[in-house]
């Protein structure tokens, strides 16, 4: 149990999608103009990455990994197939979007209008991939704590967008040097924000 | 045909997967061997690095063919050599088991001067994840002679210091029994290791790491104590 | 476009040319810098992961480009994600086999190079309206602006940060002598921090606006 919070506050704050790892850049600095629409975004994504990663998850354990289909049988004992893991994952982050996005719209057409414009947009958001790529690679001993790490990564993901939306908001009124306005500004300021993440790397459990 | 017809879009969508993966099968097959002998390099290169021997990827498997080569075995608690091969043993799986049931590697490793150490690899969790080592020791069984550490994502400057130097040296000619003979492994402790047998000085601010190591020491070394005690 | 067009025509080499400057894909477009930044903490895996984007890239802008009259609509994104996935496996494989201490750098971020945005967006936005030459073409200029960016990132952090320069089969050259360091020189640790790969490319999206005054955002 301590293990599953260690890993939910180290992915929130330490192994920051944003700030450690550049993750997600894309529709980070795309859609971080107002404060309102990022948190739709990061919701989203905090969705999105709750649901791939532990699917992910079983996938890599019981179908990808070496030795992962023994459960068939003895003479599947010895079949690797982590080396397709990159295009199963894509596949199936690419269809749970599609799914989510289908039962969102039918079961809850109020969030489906707020959320469901970013939903095609994460498929091919690079922290959901990295989000399943991490997990994979940390070789988390349980279904918990990779949905554990899903679940931080994302909030992270979340606390970054709102944060640099609602810097930008205010940035509006700033004097900045013509040629640092809009993508400029928003690079260096991710980057100060990033440093004042790396004071929580001392933290202690 | 009509492009854009379910019949079209199946078959298209069927060779489409049957040529990727058939492509891709071929490269993984052809590719493994090469892959896993990289894997393996490195591992010889940590397991010659606890005994002090630097090696590189070009001469690793000649260096390690000429200390260890086939001088390894399996042993189980009670410090009979049960078969398998100690290289191939993963260390992640064993400790899941009960003590009794695991398999414990051991190397042994005859350097240039003669002189004989027993490497046993150890593995453990730190403050984010795994940790993982080295350590030999001398002919007399209790003295160390050296250790190596290594980490997954410990945190930079505190946890992680445990794969430098100035963290490993200090193991060196400690001792893993007491005077009586008794099994007391080597600890991590905060300040006051000095003259202590049994200890070495621990990362400030890395505590939980610090305590991995002690926890991880403990752990894989108390399986060997039969074995070392004969 | 006639068929007697030489291969490298003015509008040709603007595929290549364009990219790198002025299009650029990192710093005017805004695309393709997730699995960018991460890996600029030294040259060399800088060096590699250009190399590799731009091979999965031009392959898989060549391969949509051949395929693009018979691929169905509906699964256009599907067709493309595999063909790209397909082939950063390949790399990965390659990588795995003949570079193992730069795949164990580069880790996950091989396998981010499938969404990195620079590739499906222009498998979108050329390949699929464009023959297979000027598609190879635009190909290499997109994956060298991008790397162009990815090189120079590295290049400063790595130098100012460790003092060193890490080159692929060269191996790490010590940049600034012993002298300096005697002087009082001190390496600036925070530039191999990630924060700084960001205000990097800031200052680099500074220094090139300030120079083409048309970048400038209103």
């Amino acid at each position: 149990m301590e293990n599953i919070i260690n890993i939910f506050i180290k992915s929130i704050f330490i192994d920051n999608m944003v700030f450690a790892y550049f993750l997600g850049m894309c529709s980070y600095l795309a859609v971080s103009k107002t404060v309102k629409t990022s948190f739709g975004l990061g919701v989203a994504v905090v969705f999105v990455l709750a649901i791939t990663v532990p699917v992910d998850y079983l996938l890599n354990e019981y179908v990808l990994k070496a030795g992962a289909l023994s459960w068939l049988g003895e003479s599947f004992a010895d079949v690797d197939l982590s080396f397709l893991s990159f295009i199963m994952f894509i596949a199936v982050i690419a269809s749970m979007v599609q799914l989510v996005e289908m039962i969102v719209e039918k079961f809850a057409p109020a969030l489906y209008s707020s959320l469901g414009i970013f939903l095609p947009l994460i498929a091919v958001n690079c922290a959901i991939l990295g989000g399943s790529l991490f997990m994979q690679e940390r070789q988390y001993a349980s279904l918990g704590e990779a949905t554990s790490f899903a679940f931080g990564s994302g909030i992270g993901w979340l606390l970054a967008i709102v944060g640099i939306a609602a810097i930008r908001e205010k940035l509006k009124y700033s004097d900045i040097p013509a040629p640092l306005r809009g993508l400029g500004i928003t690079f260096i300021v991710t980057g100060l924000m990033g440093i004042a993440f790396m004071s929580f790397m001392g933290i202690q459990l | 045909m009509d492009k854009q017809g379910n019949l079209y879009t199946f078959l298209y969508a069927s060779i489409m997967v049957i040529i990727v993966a058939a492509v891709l099968a071929f490269v993984s097959e052809s590719l493994k061997p090469i892959q896993n002998k990289n894997v393996e390099v490195a591992k010889k290169i940590d397991i010659l690095k606890s005994v002090g021997i630097a090696s590189d990827a070009k001469n690793a498997e000649d260096l390690y063919e000429k200390h260890i080569g086939a001088n390894t075995k399996v042993i189980n608690m009670n410090g009979e050599e049960v078969k398998g091969s100690a290289f191939d043993v993963d260390m992640a799986k064993e400790l899941r088991k009960d003590a009794d049931a695991r398999n414990y590697p051991l190397y042994v490793c005859k350097l240039d001067n003669g002189q004989e150490k027993i490497i046993i690899p150890l593995r453990g969790v730190g403050l984010w994840g795994p940790i993982w080592g080295y350590i030999s020791l001398n002919e007399d069984k209790t003295t160390v002679f050296g250790a190596t550490f290594d980490h997954k994502g410990e945190t930079p400057g505190l946890g992680a210091e445990i794969s430098k130097e100035f963290f490993q040296t200090p193991f060196k000619g400690k001792t893993i029994f007491d005077e009586s003979g008794a099994f007391t492994s080597i600890k991590v402790l905060k300040g006051g290791s000095a003259g202590n047998a049994h200890a070495v000085d621990a990362i400030s601010g890395g505590t939980i790491t610090s305590n991995g190591v002690t926890d991880m020491l403990e752990e894989c070394l108390k399986g060997y104590e039969k074995y070392l005690k004969n | 476009m006639s068929d007697k067009e030489p291969l490298f025509s003015a509008k040709n080499r603007k595929l290549i040319t364009n990219p790198i400057g002025a299009q650029n894909p990192i710093t005017i477009q805004v695309l393709g810098i997730c699995s960018a930044l991460a890996v600029t903490a030294k040259l060399e895996p800088a060096i590699v992961m250009s190399i590799s984007v731009m091979f999965v890239l031009v392959f898989a802008n060549l391969f949509i480009s051949l395929l693009r009259n018979t691929i169905p609509a509906r699964i256009r994104i599907i067709v493309q994600l595999v063909v790209v996935a397909a082939l950063v496996i390949l790399v990965d494989q390659i990588l795995k086999a003949f570079a193992y201490e730069v795949s164990k750098q580069l880790s996950v971020f091989v396998g981010l190079i499938i969404t990195n945005c620079i590739i499906m967006g222009r498998l979108e936005a050329f390949a699929l309206g464009n023959k297979p030459w000027q598609s190879v073409l635009d190909g290499v200029g997109n994956a060298a602006g991008y790397g162009v960016i990815l090189v120079i990132v590295a290049f400063f952090r790595e130098l100012l940060g460790a003092g060193t320069l890490t080159l692929p089969a060269v191996g790490t050259l010590t940049i600034i002598p012993q002298a300096f360091y005697d002087l009082g020189y001190v390496n600036n640790g925070l530039m191999i921090l990630p924060p700084m790969a960001l205000v990097t490319v800031g200052v680099i999206i500074w220094v090139q606006r300030s120079r083409n005054k048309d970048l400038i955002e209103s």
